[in-house]
């Protein structure tokens, strides 16, 4: 099933005409409305007339995340207010959020982009679809919620939190779909086992999974619980939000929504173009976005694409899973190591629950690694040895998959904390010790 | 043979774990008969054997404590010196290991028992009162309480 099937079946060439004409587009129009881009482009000396082809990108300086928070809160906009009508903030964990503005082409484009993944992932005008990110000023559920009504699905945005309720809902309203964080699809499935209804009362059917990444042990987990079938997308929303990249019912790799997004694969420290599907850093350059066009900006997502039409007859290139990110790789004694490698190890177990938290130490001037897992296997309480082979293993599993030596610490079930949003998964402190 | 039922709950080393576990048990009315627990730098099992593990157990499930019951086998001697040495030397001479025992006094009845967890607790409990020891039941636990 398709939604627009001509621009998604494009053939390579059409599409890279489309992209050129676009990119030229983009450029020009961030030189005349950002004065950010006018400085910076002036400083590389680049005009939208030295972009004769696509490989000219790599002449334009990227964009950061510093440069939207740097120019906080409008800096970046390139409409005047008046046509800006919606605003979003990611969650500015770290510093000022970063703020984006959409256009009412903005909107439209971004729910364009969501019906063709939620298509592509299997949805229809017959669902039932339970929106169980956090609305308000993160973008993904409303991302969401916008494309699933443009294909007519029925939408219940109920919003995450109050776990038992929205279980009610979907008992009750026959939810057929559930948007959700891979996490928190698991702890709802945990919740729903816990109470008294059996899991024949529920009639999921799909999963349409995002802003974390999942490895496929996690969503494994996820489907046997619930017995769906689940699918992954991608998005950030200083690029749009969630409707960047999604899978396919073939799921293997996400679809680039590449006629709005032109996406480049780069050697994180030097930016320079890895050759194709090699792995590197996604760099996004918005094509037709009014609110806040983006140059080159730094996903800081470890990811390779694949550019061969899918068996789905799709031909927009397709991103392989989220590997890891550039900043949250963690360098430990050297090595590069990424919190999903982890939890792939832990997801195999079941004796521990697939909730972890990682705690990076520097003792003198080495770097220890802490990975707190979870009991859940009681049998093994008949004795200390029983739990020590539990430890044993799991460092001895991390070892052969990382290469390095790591502390487990076994805690108690439920006491790590369940994320409803983004987990956060890694502790460091060794920036405290600096 | 009739191995008596014992609670193991795993407590994290963290500060006020331990009386969080046992006020979940005086909670629902639960008697503590005898308990063990070994230090070790995380985490420690904490071993019970109470009035009613039934309700130790649905009370320890509720309020989220990974726990479980094991079977072990309690054993009834004199409160003198020798009784326990005696009890031991039969277990040894018939090459049966301990996992580990812990014992409690009953001064109402000037008697001691000690649990012992062992790997087979038909073949310990059959050495034992073959070696006149009483194997302690299930009920009387109840009934002392």
């Amino acid at each position: 099933m398709f939604f627009q099937k001509d621009i998604e079946t494009m053939s390579r060439k059409q599409l890279e005409e489309l992209q050129l004409e676009r990119l030229k587009w983009t450029v020009d129009y961030c030189y005349k409305n950002v004065p950010f881009y006018t400085k910076k482009l002036d400083e590389a000396g680049v005009t939208a007339d030295k972009i004769k082809s696509l490989d000219d990108i790599r002449y334009i300086p990227p964009t950061t995340k510093a440069d939207l928070r740097d120019n906080y809160p409008f800096g970046l906009f390139a409409k005047p207010m008046k046509e800006i009508v919606r605003l979003h903030a990611s969650s500015g964990t770290t510093g000022k959020p970063t703020v984006v503005g959409y256009t009412k082409h903005d909107l439209d484009l971004w729910s364009d982009c969501m019906a063709r993944l939620c298509t592509a992932a299997g949805a229809t005008s017959d669902d039932i679809v339970q929106i169980s990110f956090g609305y308000g000023m993160f973008t993904g559920a409303l991302g969401l919620h916008y494309g699933l009504e443009k294909i007519g699905a029925t939408v219940i945005p109920n919003s995450s939190g109050n776990t038992e309720k929205a279980l009610m809902y979907m008992r009750d309203f026959g939810t057929t779909v559930l948007v959700a964080t891979p996490s928190y699809a698991l702890y709802m499935c945990e919740t729903a086992k816990s109470l008294e209804y059996p899991m024949s009362d529920y009639k999921l059917r799909l999963g349409l999974l995002g802003s974390e990444g999942c490895t496929p042990e996690m969503r494994t987990q996820i489907e046997n619980g619930w017995g769906l079938f689940a699918t992954d997308n991608y998005g950030m929303s200083e690029l749009i939000g969630p409707g960047v990249s999604g899978e396919c019912q073939e799921r293997c790799g996400l679809h680039f929504n590449e006629d709005y997004f032109l996406p480049e694969i780069v050697d994180p420290e030097t930016l320079e173009a890895r050759d194709e599907g090699e792995y590197g850093e996604l760099l996004v350059t918005t094509l037709t976005k009014e609110g806040i066009p983006l140059l080159r900006y730094r996903t800081r997502d470890i990811t390779k694409l694949n550019y061969e039409p899918c068996k789905c007859g799709r031909t927009h290139a397709r991103m392989e899973k989220v590997q890891g990110r550039s900043d949250d790789m963690l360098k430990i004694r050297g090595v590069n190591i990424f919190p999903s490698q982890i939890e792939s190890v832990l997801i195999g177990m079941d004796q521990v629950s697939p909730h972890y938290q990682l705690v990076v130490r520097r003792e003198g001037f080495a770097d220890t690694l802490e990975v707190q897992v979870e009991l859940v296997d009681s049998s093994l309480l008949d004795s200390y040895g029983k739990i020590q082979e539990l430890q044993k293993n799991i460092a001895k599993r991390i070892q052969t998959v990382l290469g390095i030596q790591c502390k487990i610490s076994i805690v108690e079930h439920g006491t790590i904390e369940r994320f409803v949003g983004k987990a956060k998964r890694v502790v460091d402190l060794r920036k405290e010790n600096k | 043979m009739t191995p008596v039922k014992q609670i193991s709950v795993f407590v994290e080393n963290k500060h006020g774990k331990l009386s969080s576990i046992a006020r979940h048990l005086a909670d629902n009315g639960v008697s503590i008969r005898a308990l063990c627990m070994a230090d070790t730098t995380d985490f420690g099992i904490f071993r019970l054997i109470v009035s009613d593990y039934e309700a130790a157990e649905k009370a320890l499930k509720a309020a989220g404590v990974t726990c479980s019951v094991t079977e072990v086998l309690v054993v009834e001697i004199e409160d003198t010196p020798g009784a326990f040495a005696d009890a031991m030397s039969l277990l040894a001479d018939n090459s049966i290991s301990l996992e580990y025992v812990y014992a409690f006094l009953t001064p109402e009845v000037g008697k001691a028992y000690i649990i012992i967890r062992v790997e087979d607790n038909a073949a310990a409990a059959k050495v034992l009162s073959d070696g006149g020891i009483k194997i302690v039941s299930q009920d009387e636990i109840k009934a002392n309480a």
